[in-house]
């Protein structure tokens, strides 16, 4: 880093998206060439062309040290925070020959420039998640005590910075702006796996029946890449999925449950996944007689177009749709032996790598770095049974 | 060169094309299949939903079936969420020993036993980085000249970039560009083609599952695309077979054939179109592929 420090400052050209809803004009883009030195921010570049060149540049920030999370947008296409990405990793992102391309945010309105409106969708969801402690009662005297252990559980959403990031490049929210977000429910995890909430039902009750809740979240890891943080979004969701299911046996409106519980069954069942079984369980119920329930014969109708389709294609058979493909026997019941000794256990093990880290010896290098391994730089604690969070 | 093949449960169950597909190609790429046959469903993310535990147990027994196979480089799989699945879960168990001894205990029923620091790497980047680019080229019988090819990355084989080894020597989100130009196509950018297909939430949100598909579609479609391509069957799933679904979902009209890599491989290596299962799909490539003499791009 020091030699980084010492090189000398050079030109750095950034294409800034403006735009003013309040002017009646379109959207352009607007050029300008500041002199910096490479381990400058893209912060610090915005800011030296609104101080030498337009003052008008609207552009929000504060603590310029990645803390506040005032300065999200988005950097050659990337959700950043500007003062936390330098211009020479900018510059060699750049996808137009070195010129660094900044945007706002998406999935909010933009009031000007650069800076997006978070009470019209961030911290509306946030708000939306009851995003405080509803304590149990009586309330101890003095402080409650409480696990190390669950506290370091939800560490890791209690490092989010409330920068927007994730919610800007939210792959489901792109087509359904309703949908509750990464940021909330990530939120929402840090007060479900709090120890010291009385209302963990109620929360996970309300965020499974809500259409928009977390089964909406369409996996796609878009929040894991643009957390500044590590705060892993996503994998919040996917905990409070598994903590609302399998500890509070919540059967939502969503089908998530029931296709949760018709893939897990269908897997045990055969070892491997039964598609055509799949569908009509996760809208009927998690056994054989699933598909004549009311919900999946609606489902079925509704689908008879790409149905109808597939099968004059010869893409599904009916004996294909009918019968299972499986593993040979022998292998099936290995499959059915370890499903059976894990879901047996008195509490389920968790690997949360935010909190483990990685071995010791490092693994020898896998071909060409094909499975990076660990990924958490903020080793603490060892493995550690996570439980039920209760 | 000898693979542990993990042809996953899809391409053997709606997507049959893509596993027949990749048995017709490996050897005119000199690829040896050892089919994982004993092994069971990665679980897509959604059995790890279910038990963090379970779905690493069962993929580390996959992994050791793996590693069993006699004179295997690696393990090889055609589907991109098998890959983000199984990455998932040996991120965790190469993590941590104390966490990968106590799978391989219950693994030790059988006998088996999961080595920390296996390769398993999706056919799109076992093309490029060991069969290689140039031995690719060499083999191009029937160039896919005059074909626009939009690539359909997805999410699973993308990010995190972090896990799945993504960096500058390794740009494996941009390997299917390569691929394509390499085949001979012309490569067309669009906005969807490393986002969402919208599968994950079919059952939960499907008028946004197909929202989503659609304006992949349609955004390709726009940007003047032959057809897709794309190295996930749960992605060909909603951009293929949930196409007419989709286009009725938003209303406008689509017709976007969409390939599996393997079947876009095999037809510069000079496969018959038919040989690789084209005609099984819900929209079929009529638009780039002649049938009577089949030259790709030549119908178009």
């Amino acid at each position: 880093m020091a030699e980084a420090h010492d090189r000398p400052a050079e030109s750095f050209t950034i294409r800034l998206r403006r735009y003013d809803p309040q002017s009646g004009d379109a959207p352009y883009w607007d050029e300008h060439t500041v002199q910096l030195e490479p381990h400058r921010s893209v912060l610090e570049a915005i800011l030296q062309a609104r101080d030498r060149f337009d003052g008008s540049i609207g552009i929000r920030c504060s603590c310029r040290q990645a803390i506040c999370g005032s300065c999200g947008v988005r950097v050659n296409g990337e959700p950043s925070l500007a003062c936390h990405t330098h211009l020479d990793a900018a510059k060699s992102s750049s996808l137009r020959g070195g010129v660094i391309e900044i945007e706002p945010m998406g999935n909010m309105p933009v009031i000007k420039d650069l800076i997006v409106d978070m009470d019209a969708v961030h911290w509306k969801k946030i708000q939306r998640v009851t995003p405080w402690l509803l304590a149990k009662q009586p309330v101890p005297e003095r402080e409650y005590i409480v696990d190390k252990e669950a506290m370091v559980d939800v560490t890791q959403t209690m490092a989010c910075i409330q920068c927007g990031a994730c919610v800007s490049d939210c792959l489901a929210m792109e087509v359904d702006p309703g949908f509750i977000g990464p940021a909330a429910l990530a939120k929402a995890y840090r007060f479900v796996g709090d120890p010291r909430d009385d209302q963990q039902f109620e929360r996970l009750n309300d965020l499974a029946q809500d259409p928009q809740g977390i089964f909406d979240c369409t996996h796609c890891f878009k929040c894991v890449e643009a957390c500044p943080k590590d705060v892993n979004p996503m994998g919040q969701i996917m905990r409070l999925r598994r903590v609302a299911i399998a500890d509070h046996d919540i059967v939502d409106v969503n089908n998530g449950e029931r296709h949760e519980a018709a893939f897990a069954t269908l897997v045990k069942d055969n070892g491997l996944l039964w598609e055509a079984e799949l569908l009509p369980r996760s809208y009927g119920g998690n056994s054989w007689f699933g598909k004549f329930a009311p919900p999946a014969g609606k489902e079925l109708l509704s689908s008879l177009p790409a149905i109808l389709k597939a099968l004059m294609r010869g893409k599904v058979t009916p004996m294909g749709a009918l019968k299972p493909h499986r593993i040979p026997a022998g292998d099936l019941k290995a499959v059915q032996s370890i499903y059976e000794k894990v879901e047996g256990r008195k509490e389920r093990y968790e690997l949360n790598l935010y909190i483990t880290g990685q071995d010791e010896d490092p693994a020898p290098a896998a071909h060409a770095g094909a499975i990076a391994t660990g990924g958490a730089e903020t080793a603490q604690v060892t493995a550690e049974q996570e439980g039920s969070n209760q | 060169m000898k693979v542990a093949y993990w042809p996953g449960c899809v391409s053997r169950g709606f997507t049959p094309e893509l596993h027949g597909s990749m048995a017709r190609v490996a050897p005119l790429l000199d690829i040896e299949l050892v089919e994982l046959d004993r092994a069971c469903c990665t679980g897509a993310g959604v059995i790890a939903e279910h038990n963090q535990e379970l779905a690493d147990t069962l993929n580390a027994r996959t992994f050791a079936l793996a590693q069993q196979v006699d004179g295997a480089e690696m393990m090889m799989n055609i589907c991109s969420t098998c890959q983000g699945a199984q990455s998932e879960c040996q991120e965790r168990l190469d993590s941590n020993a104390e966490y990968r001894e106590h799978v391989n205990a219950t693994l030790s029923v059988e006998g088996l036993s999961y080595e920390k620091g296996l390769t398993n790497k999706n056919f799109l980047w076992l093309l490029v980085e060991e069969i290689g680019l140039d031995s690719l080229a060499a083999r191009v019988k029937r160039p896919l000249s005059n074909l626009k090819v939009g690539p359909f990355y997805g999410c699973y084989i993308v990010r995190p970039r972090n896990r799945l080894g993504i960096d500058a020597e390794h740009p494996r989100d941009h390997y299917l560009h390569q691929v394509i130009e390499t085949l001979g196509g012309t490569v067309i950018d669009y906005a969807g083609m490393r986002k969402c297909c919208g599968f994950p939430i079919i059952t939960m949100n499907k008028q946004a599952s197909l929202k989503q598909a659609a304006r992949h579609l349609g955004d390709a479609m726009d940007a003047d695309a032959d057809c897709l391509v794309t190295p996930c069957p749960l992605c060909h799933l909603n951009l293929d077979l949930q196409q007419p679904l989709a286009a009725g979902a938003t209303g406008r009209e689509l017709d976007m054939p969409v390939l599996h890599l393997p079947q876009l491989v095999g037809l510069a290596l000079g496969l018959d179109p038919k040989e690789l299962g084209l005609q099984r799909h819900v929209v079929r490539p009529t638009s780039v592929i002649d049938w009577s003499s089949s030259v790709v791009g030549a119908a178009a």
